[in-house]
């Protein structure tokens, strides 16, 4: 046996979240309980720091245990991704999460171990890490959507969340024990050497389908999205965003790591299914999104769309397709996060994510209605909006590799996603408040929180230079081993 | 003589039975039971070729050792969860969870 490599510098990010976590937790137990906003300011703090400390990773890198953990560009811009997140939706969950009183320390040391499995699936450059991570995510997530005892729908959304979610890790399991079976082994790097020496063997494929259908539900592509609408719209709307946003780009992680690392030379078997799953998302996502009534279903299936879009960078197979996956989902954060954000602020003061309440918001609150607006409108891809400069890269990513139809697809469907984005906005900006409506209270932490979303999304679209080099040079040392 | 072929269909007969328990069952309980079949089945996969195709590394077995202790943790949930909505609407059937539309 050659010398294991255990750095343990290489893992502070993890250490520290895996601390932070277990911290908040302890706090919990010493803090009287009518003190537990501190924690929740505690939480925020460290994730900042934390996500400061890895700046300073960002160009590290290096194998952790001879190739089983990676620490590379890729995974850190990830976490900074998961972090950002994290940080965005504990800003918003301080008084939503006050409003129910229990357990707070629980539910903030819970979001930190979700997002510490986000950055284990995201690092993992082995089978094995790669589900723990991923198991460690679903089952902090699934507590946390039922985290609302008392809410029946919340208690439903859990269910669902368990039952689907166990149900996709046995496929992909499934899946993934085939693929070690044809190349007896497990870390990455190894499976692709294995494939290129022993060629493709049938059982090799089943596993293939096994584990593309295993991730799709991860990421919520048609047809294995029905879970997403029905859990998004039970789920504490903080926990909404955070399953909207922070999974799905753990999802894309680990599926960019295995498709790409470990499997390229299945890349003719795997892209068939992958441009299927495109174009199914793209068009059914959005056509549904069209008749919804709440906003967070609505909000759901546009998620929904967004992943086929970000899947149009896995069918381009290059560094274009892989650098403008990474700009999107950090534009995505913001984005979306910022109109979770609203809806979280609008829900603390009216009860209520029904779309038709949202009328004359424009009055009742023109911050709130300024964000929605601008966030929507961005995930449509209107320039001179973040969205226009992604979906930009991710259609010039695959016309390169000439899917010319692909493109247009995704074209024709993002004009329809701006209809439905529209009807909201005409609801809170044409529409009159009704007499008895009240001018919509929105607290500090939530203020600057929006307003930082606002500024980037304008940011990333008017001057997106910092942010595309930024991913195009981490796409660049994906591909280099 | 017992092959691995054998361990395999065994597993992918195992694998089905769990996923049409999954997808067909009523009861919650059952349900979470048919995915622990499901389970169960890539575990007798991982150790087939484990003792098959790699009798000096153990990497199967130790993966069969993590998918058995996460698996364990997903039903203490499932469960917790199941208990938390029986003493809301006093059942456990999958089909009458419809307060979101499914």
């Amino acid at each position: 046996m050659n010398q294991l490599q255990m750095d343990f510098n290489l893992l502070t990010v993890e250490i520290l979240m895996a601390t932070l976590g277990l911290v908040v937790l302890v706090l919990g137990l010493l803090i009287p309980k009518n003190q537990s906003r501190g924690i929740a300011y505690f939480t925020t703090i460290g994730l900042v720091a934390i996500l400061l400390y890895s700046v300073t990773m960002q160009w590290t890198k290096a194998e952790f245990l001879n190739g089983m953990y990676l620490i590379d560009p890729f995974s850190t811009l990830f976490k900074q991704i998961f972090l950002l997140t994290a940080i965005l939706v504990s800003v918003g969950s301080y008084q939503f999460m006050e409003k129910y009183g229990h357990n707070q320390a629980e539910y903030y040391s819970l979001m930190v171990f979700a997002t510490l499995g986000m950055m284990v699936m995201a690092s993992a450059g082995d089978l094995i890490t790669l589900y723990i991570g991923l198991e460690l995510m679903t089952i902090s997530l699934c507590v946390l959507t039922c985290f609302r005892l008392r809410d029946a729908k919340s208690s439903e959304a859990g269910i669902k969340y368990i039952i689907l979610g166990a149900m996709s890790s046995a496929i992909m399991l499934y899946g993934l024990s085939l693929v070690y079976g044809m190349t007896r082994t497990t870390v990455i790097a190894e499976i692709a050497a294995a494939i290129a020496l022993d060629g493709v063997s049938p059982l090799l494929l089943l596993g293939l389908v096994f584990l593309v259908a295993g991730f799709a539900f991860k990421i919520s592509a048609v047809p294995f999205h029905i879970w997403a609408p029905d859990i998004y719209e039970g789920a504490p709307t903080p926990v909404t965003a955070f399953l909207a946003v922070a999974s799905k780009a753990a999802g894309f992680a680990a599926m960019m790591r295995v498709l790409l690392i470990a499997l390229p030379d299945l890349f003719v078997h795997w892209n068939v299914m992958i441009v299927g799953l495109t174009v199914l998302t793209v068009v059914l996502a959005n056509l549904v999104a069209i008749p919804q009534t709440n906003i967070k279903r609505l909000l759901a299936f546009s998620g929904v769309g967004q992943a086929g879009y970000l899947l149009l960078g896995i069918v381009a197979f290059t560094q274009l397709g892989v650098g403008a996956v990474l700009f999107h989902t950090l534009f995505y954060v913001f984005a979306n996060v910022a109109a979770f954000m609203v809806v979280i602020a609008f829900y603390n003061e009216t009860g209520s994510d029904e779309i038709r309440d949202y009328t004359g918001l424009a009055v009742r609150s023109p911050l709130l209605a300024a964000v929605l607006l601008f966030s929507m409108l961005s995930m449509a891809g209107i320039p001179p909006l973040a969205g226009f400069v992604s979906k930009f890269y991710l259609f010039t990513a695959v016309i390169d590799q000439g899917y010319v139809w692909l493109a247009l697809i995704s074209v024709l469907m993002s004009m329809v996603s701006v209809y439905y984005y529209l009807i909201v906005a005409k609801v809170m900006y044409i529409g009159k408040p009704a007499d008895d409506a009240k001018p919509i209270k929105v607290s500090s932490g939530l203020q600057i929180a929006l307003i930082l979303c606002l500024v980037m999304i304008f940011a990333f679209g008017i001057y997106p230079a910092p942010f595309t080099d930024l991913a195009m040079n981490v796409a660049n040392t994906f591909f280099t081993p | 003589m017992i092959t691995l072929e054998h361990y395999l269909i065994l597993a992918a007969v195992l694998f089905c039975i769990g996923l049409w328990g999954a997808l067909a069952k009523r009861s919650a309980i059952m349900v979470l039971m048919s995915i622990e079949l499901m389970l169960n089945a890539v575990n007798i996969n991982l150790v087939a070729f484990s003792r098959f195709l790699t009798p000096d590394a153990l990497v199967g077995q130790v993966f069969a050792i993590f998918v058995i202790v996460v698996a364990a943790a997903e039903v203490a949930v499932g469960l917790a969860i199941v208990i938390n909505i029986y003493r809301e609407r006093q059942t456990s059937f999958v089909d009458e969870f419809d307060w979101l539309k499914w």
